[in-house]
This record gives structure tokens, sequence and C-alpha cells, in this order.
């Protein structure tokens, strides 16, 4: 079991706030991500739960269990961090037994669950090796080991792969997913990027300046922000907003579109924005187009890989209806 | 002609380094030819270099007059037994201020520097007092607490500075692994810290075993220590150079033969945290 419940969660350091109040429930067996900008508090609120920073005021409840002042040893929950955290001077080996040892297992228990884990995760052949004789996604692997061999009642995540290169984080990205398939236990992964943030989450809480944005499933989140904060960092390439009399033609203060709901075309029509490509980024399977829209700034759109666009090309864009996000002054979703 | 320039430049800073460390080193080797000597030759005028007639019976009546095995053992005693009581103190203090600062940390650390700025005779009489009334003058035990005392803070600044370079994600790891702080510094810190550990030992028992200014004032014959032992011998009953000399190349020799073995460690140590 592995739900956690926070309550009215309060964190300063000193005079300086960095969450006010979070309350959150989240679920046994849940992946749950905690995304953001850099600042937003998202590694302190993993800390907190942690036990590895003490909340000023709030509750942390695990599966109902009040924790709020008991040390991390004692919470029963495996964290892997983002520099890896090995210890360096012990073999691969002894770095997957240690929260074993640390538990007072026999050494035979030790020694078969050290064994699965590494077969688990392709670490067989370098379990008499030190950490600085791995590459960075061997040491990320080891460091998820020493997380799984203790059967936790959670795992937290503190921006795991940000220091693998691109193609190993796609790697690692499938397989943190599937091991959470096949363990079933409760997931807390924090990142600022939103790629990971959708692929990987049940649900996910967006954070800004210490406060819960929005807590919803990846689909929740980008059909139905409930703001223009969320609107803006969930999705990529980011949604555009226009402010002014256009969005007034919609009742709203601002409106946004995202750069996959345009229709482009290269003639002139009815109810279209003009606009001139300043950028053609071709990525093969698409082309993100950078537009500049006389009056209204500009716009990303996104297009099939088809069509080939040069600099100072005319087009026009026309908005999918019923797509368009409404805000309000003070940048909250207005409901159709 | 650059390459000319520079190798005169080398062979003068050879020269020049090697005339300092000469004259660094002369008066130990003054010690060291004159324990040698007879007392006769000791004094001659003009001096003699190398002893003209080659004696040990220096050597025989030093220990004779005063116990050097005794000494010896007593500055091992005072010397190790305090680097170890000043490093089971200091582990934790130092963990604390690196791992869990708090505002006053820095005030603190310095604080316990300017103790040593303090000089030592300034505090002589109350510490004189408080040994006589604990009676703690002249034993063993007495000296190795003063001495742990007096080393506290280098042990403690050395410590707090190797420990700073340690990344403290991997103590917080070991707290998730379900380690309380004593397996935490145990299993953790301390064999990622064993060069700093092994460097701050080196350079305090070096310290401890130099140290003169309590040990003399706080022995006489019991607990005395090599120092202690030298000084014993610029004796009101004359000045015996051959024997003083005798007694301090028997005092320093340990010592000498310990820090050039660990040299490399010592470097490492004292320099450790200035780059990067």
């Amino acid at each position: 079991m592995g739900s956690i419940t926070l309550e009215h969660v309060n964190k300063s350091f000193g005079e300086v706030e960095i969450i006010p109040d979070i309350s959150l429930e989240i679920e046994d067996g849940e992946f749950v991500v905690f995304v953001g900008p850099s600042g937003c508090g998202k590694s302190t609120l993993l800390r907190l739960i942690a036990g590895l920073e003490d909340t000023t005021s709030g509750h942390i409840k695990l599966d109902g269990e009040d924790v709020t002042g008991a040390p991390p040893a004692r919470r029963g929950l495996a964290m892997v961090f983002q520099s890896y955290a090995l210890y360096p001077h012990m073999s691969v080996r002894d770095n997957i037994a240690f929260p074993l040892k640390m538990a007072k297992m026999p050494q035979a228990e030790i020694d078969k669950k050290v064994e699965y884990a590494a077969r688990t995760l392709n670490l067989g052949s370098y379990l008499d090796r030190r950490p600085r004789a791995l590459s960075g996604g061997q040491r990320q692997r080891v460091a998820i080991g020493r997380a799984i061999v203790r059967e936790p009642k959670a795992f937290l995540f503190d921006e795991p792969l940000s220091n693998l290169d691109a193609a190993l984080r796609v790697n690692m990205r499938l397989e943190i997913t599937e091991l959470h398939q096949q363990l079933k236990t409760t997931m807390i992964y924090v990142t600022h990027d939103q790629v990971e943030a959708m692929t990987m989450a049940d649900r996910i809480v967006v954070l800004n300046a210490g406060n819960v944005e929005q807590f919803g499933s990846p689909l929740e989140l980008y059909k139905r922000p409930a703001n223009r904060f969320v609107a803006g960092f969930i999705g990529s390439p980011k949604m555009n907003f226009v402010d002014g009399p256009e969005a007034e033609k919609h009742n709203a203060h601002s409106i946004g579109v995202r750069p996959e709901h345009f229709t482009l075309s290269t003639t002139a029509g009815a109810g279209q924005w003009a606009g001139t490509v300043n950028v053609a980024e071709q990525l093969g399977s698409d082309t993100f187009l950078h537009v500049e829209v006389e009056g209204l700034g500009l716009m990303t759109v996104r297009t099939d890989g088809e069509q080939t666009f040069r600099h100072g090309d005319k087009v026009y864009l026309t908005p999918d209806a019923n797509r368009i996000y409404r805000f309000d002054a003070a940048g909250l979703a207005l409901q159709d | 002609m650059a390459r000319n320039a520079s190798v005169q430049t080398k062979v003068g800073f050879t020269v020049l380094a090697w005339t300092v460390a000469l004259l660094l080193f002369s008066p130990i080797l003054w010690t060291i030819v004159t324990a040698f000597k007879t007392e006769a030759e000791a004094i001659a005028t003009p001096p003699t270099f190398l002893p003209l007639t080659f004696t040990l019976d220096n050597f025989g009546d030093v220990q004779d007059r005063s116990d050097y095995i005794k000494h010896a053992w007593n500055s091992i005693l005072v010397s190790v037994g305090s680097t170890l009581l000043g490093l089971v103190i200091a582990i934790p203090a130092a963990w604390s201020m690196a791992f869990a600062p708090t505002k006053r940390t820095k005030d603190i650390l310095m604080w316990m520097l300017s103790t040593k700025m303090m000089p030592a005779v300034g505090v002589l009489i109350p510490i004189y007092l408080i040994f006589r009334d604990l009676r703690l003058l002249d034993t063993v035990h007495g000296l190795t607490i003063i001495m742990t005392l007096i080393n506290l803070p280098i042990i403690i600044w050395m410590l707090y500075t190797y420990f700073k370079e340690i990344p403290v994600d991997i103590l917080e790891a070991a707290r998730m692994d379900g380690a309380e702080l004593w397996n935490e510094i145990v299993h953790v810190l301390v064999p990622m810290a064993i060069p700093g550990i092994a460097s701050t030992l080196l350079l305090n028992v070096i310290l401890a075993w130099n140290e003169a200014f309590w040990t003399i004032t706080l022995t006489s014959g019991r607990a005395g220590t090599l120092t202690a032992f030298i000084s014993s011998f610029s004796s009101p009953q004359g000045l015996f150079l051959a024997k003083l000399s005798a007694a301090s190349l028997l005092a320093i020799a340990p010592i000498l033969l310990l820090g050039w073995f660990s040299q490399k460690q010592l470097v490492r140590g004292l320099t450790f945290g200035a780059v990067k």
C-alpha cells in the first residue's frame, strides 16, 4: 500500500515561502508527475514527502498514518536522485544491498534480492564494479535497483533522467514506465520536462510558484487546462495566445490556440489570419512554422512534413473554432 | 634562445631551492652531527662539522640519566590518544556543521579558530589550578585531555573542509535507504572521507607530538613526553651540548620518519579543497 496525502502543507526557508499551502491526495499505485518551471517548488515538495526537509506547517500522511515528523529512514519510501547519489566506495552489489543491510535482512535473502534486481535491470555483469566504472545510464539503473530491492511503499524520482543524453532518456523513460506497470507501486516523479510528464503520468500536478495550478490526467490537462499557465505549459510546441480585439470577438480577455489546431493554406479566405513565415523548423514528420501574423504577433503552427516553406512565404491560418481556449482577465479558463 | 634561458632559470631555481632547504634544515643537521661528537668536541672553537671521534656514548648516557623509552611511550599515548579522542568528538561536530548548518555555524567555526589565536600562557593559571584540583597534574590522561582540547579546533576545521566536498545527495540517499544517523556516518560518510581523516590524523599526531608548552608545565617525571625529556637536558648542571643533541635526535626521529613516509598524504591533505 502506498497512498500519500498532503494536508495544507506549507514550507518556508526563513522569510521565503516556497510552498504556501498545498493539499493533495495521491492514490495507491498511481504514477504522479510533479511538473513545473524551475524554482516552482516541485523538488521541495518531493523532499517534504521524503522527509529530507521538515514541513513548516501542515501534515503528510502515508497510508493514513501521519509521518510529518518522522525521519526519512522510518517512512519506507525509496528515492532516485538526479545525481544518482551512488555510494562511490561500494561495489554495485553493495550499493544495491545497502538498504537491505540497513533493514538487517539475513545475508542469504539479500543475495537473492540483489540477484533478482540485477537481472531485472540488466546489471548482472557489473555487480562487482564500482560506480565510477559505469556509464550514466548504468548508474541510473543501479540507483533504481537500490530503490526497488527494499520494496518501498512508494518511489520518489527527482529529475532522474536530466543527466542522460536524449536517446538514453527516451529508453529510460520507457523502462521506468514498464517498471511501474510491473510493480504497481506508487511513484512520484519530478521533472521540468512536460513531455516526460505527459508520457509517463497517470495524473500530473502542475506547479507554479509553490501552488498547484491543476491536478489531473495528461489528456485532461491538455484538453481542459484550468488556466493560462497550464495551457501554456502543457503541450509542445507551446500554445499561442492572443489578446485584444481578436479575443473580444470570442467574449474573452485572451484566447489560446495550439499549434496543431490551425488549418494552413496559401490562398486567402474569410476568417483567416494572414502572416509571413519567419522560420520553418523541419523535423521530417512535422514542420513547425513560426509565422508573424499581422496585428497578432508571432504564432507557432504545426503542419505535416510534406510541404516546404521558406522564410518570407505568405500563409493564411484558420484556427479550429471548436478548439479555441478562452481565458478571463485573471487567466482562468472560461467554460463554454 | 628561449629554451636556453629556461634551462638557466630552471638551474637557478633548483640551486635556490636547495640553498633555502639546506639553510632551513641546517639546525637539525647540526644537531644530528653533534649527537655523535664528544662533549669537548661539541663546544670546540673553531667548531668541527663532522665528528673527529665518532661516539655513541651520548645516547647511552641519555638513556641512563632519564628513561627515553618511558618518555617516548608517553608521547605515543598522548599524541595518538588525543588525536583519536579528538576525531571521535570532531567527526559528528564537523558533520553537523557541513551538512546541517545554521545561521551561526560560520560564527562558531571562527570562534573555535580564534581560541588558537590566544596565547596559551593566558590560560595557564586557571588550567593549572583545575588540573591540580582534579589531580590531573603529571598524568598521561590529563595531558591527553588538554592536547585534545587545544587541537580540537584544527581537527574540526580540517574535517569540515573535507566533508564540504562530499555531495550531500549521497548522505540523503543513505537516509532514504533506511540508515539512521550512526549508520550514515559509519557506513557512508567516514569511508568516503578516509583520505581527509587520515591527513587530519597525521597532522594532529605531529602537532601533539611536538607540543611543548603544556607538556612541560603540566608534567614532571611520570607523564613527561619527549618534549619534556629534551627540556630536562638544558639543565642547571651545565650545558651538555652533545647529550642535548642526542636527546633531541631521539625525540624528533620518530616523528621525522613518520612525516617523511607520509608526506604525500600530508601535502594532499593540507591542500585539499584549495583548488577546484
